[in-house]
């Protein structure tokens, strides 16, 4: 109920509560950035950025669209991807576009390490690869269900359980 | 009917809500189960949460001003400002006073409009969440209205008439079963709503000797405003019949209470 009033004081511009989402989701979007970019300073520079975004496109949000989270998820993705796919970028790194998320905390030193390897690794403990590149596509990348399906050879069928037991393990590990 | 909760939150359907991988049509949907039971809006936060855990193990982190600096590009205003002018004509100095009357007054009218203008998107962003909100009840009850039309008109279906007995001679009922799908629908609309405390509770019945089957309670008869059930019987039935029982239903049925009875024709 409280996220929802958050969130039609931000619709009517209301600063103060677009704080608060702020503080709510600010690290979270900018690791989603991060998982794909693998670039701590440029992530945080667009993290700045898919902000600003949100505040614009306000009024674009609807329930339709999903929960809150998951409206400013895909804003961030699709910045972060924009961002890989432009020309500065390529000339930078080589191809990223798969395992991103298994790849960050393998080559975490890369990251001057910037980001939480610690807290990453206890997360995704005891997950499979498969696993671990199924909520990458699903979370980090953006992918339809049947891109995924494509993309992992596997019927569209069991896409939905086999990510229900993987977000469970990882629900496993929090706990 | 009530939804099988469990089973809709290990389809999985839930994790891919949260991923945005569902259409808006199926988000409307998620939402309004959510809305209905507690436990799919736990389950949503829950899965939300660790997606929001993950995120934030691979974050570099925002710099503590972060918001700050976001806070100073919002809505950037182009600053008016005025011009030293040049000591003119007195003329000229009436009529930049007029000039100034009427631009406050512009100003003040622009304002006000403005104010209008917004509250009105105000109205109609709510009129939109309330249409929305209607458009899914709506679309959930054709959904289920279609998918019932479809169980009672499948060729595999025996219909059965249930008349009404001693205790309510006008109560009616009818029981659409289909024996591939061991399904019965109840259609509930000629019986009385139960009173408080009490609930109409479905039999299978064998004739010879007299053997019955509870196959199911018709709750929540008030809120299924179109009194159609859809229970599971997998017996060989020769009749049906509909008592009313304490709240939660009986072991057998109270016969002083049986409302209506009708024999399966062969």
């Amino acid at each position: 109920m409280q996220l929802e009033n958050l969130i039609r004081q931000f619709q009517q511009k209301d600063k103060a509560a677009f704080a608060t989402l702020y503080h709510m989701y600010a690290d979270n979007i900018c690791g989603v950035i991060n998982v794909i970019l693998k670039d701590p300073e440029r992530s945080q520079e667009l993290c700045h950025d898919v902000f600003i975004k949100i505040w614009e496109k306000s009024d674009q949000y609807d329930t339709s669209k999903g929960r809150f989270f998951t409206w400013i998820l895909n804003i961030a993705r699709n910045t972060a991807i924009d961002e890989l796919r432009s020309k500065s970028h390529k000339n930078q790194k080589k191809n990223l576009s798969v395992e991103s998320l298994v790849g960050i905390y393998e080559n975490s030193e890369d990251l001057n390490g910037k980001i939480d390897t610690i807290g990453l690794q206890s997360l995704l403990k005891g997950l499979k690869d498969k696993c671990i590149l199924l909520i990458d596509l699903l979370y980090f990348k953006g992918f339809t269900q049947k891109e995924v399906a494509k993309e992992l050879k596997t019927p569209i069928g069991t896409i939905k359980t086999r990510l229900r037991s993987c977000i469970s393990e990882i629900r496993k590990n929090m706990a | 009917m009530s939804m099988e909760v469990d089973k809709y939150i290990a389809s999985g359907i839930l994790e891919l809500y949260v991923a945005g991988a569902l259409t808006p049509e199926q988000n409307l949907e998620v939402q309004h189960y959510a809305l209905q039971y507690p436990e799919i809006q736990k389950e949503i936060e829950a899965i939300e949460l660790a997606i929001l855990k993950l995120a934030a193990s691979a974050s570099p982190k925002m710099p503590e001003n972060g918001f700050d600096q976001i806070k100073s590009e919002l809505g950037n205003v182009i600053q008016f400002t005025p011009v030293e002018s040049k000591r003119k004509a007195p003329w000229g100095g009436y009529l930049g006073w007029a000039a100034s009357v009427a631009l406050a007054i512009g100003l003040f009218w622009l304002y006000s409009e403005n104010r209008n203008l917004k509250s009105e998107i105000e109205i109609s962003g709510q009129e939109k969440l309330k249409l929305e909100e209607t458009l899914s009840n709506t679309q959930e009850a054709i959904v289920r209205k279609e998918s019932l039309l479809e169980q009672l008109r499948d060729q595999n279906v025996t219909v059965i008439s249930l008349g009404g007995q001693t205790i309510s001679p006008s109560s009616y009922a009818k029981a659409y079963w289909n024996r591939e799908d061991n399904k019965v629908i109840i259609d509930a609309q000629g019986l009385p709503e139960p009173p408080a405390g009490f609930t109409y509770q479905v039999w299978s019945l064998k004739l010879d000797p007299l053997t019955p089957t509870s196959i199911g309670l018709l709750d929540d008869f008030s809120i299924e405003s179109d009194r159609l059930f859809v229970l599971e019987n997998s017996n060989d039935s020769e009749a049906f019949g509909i008592t009313l029982e304490p709240e939660g239903g009986s072991e057998l049925p109270t016969l002083e209470q049986l409302y209506t009875l009708g024999a399966v024709g062969r």
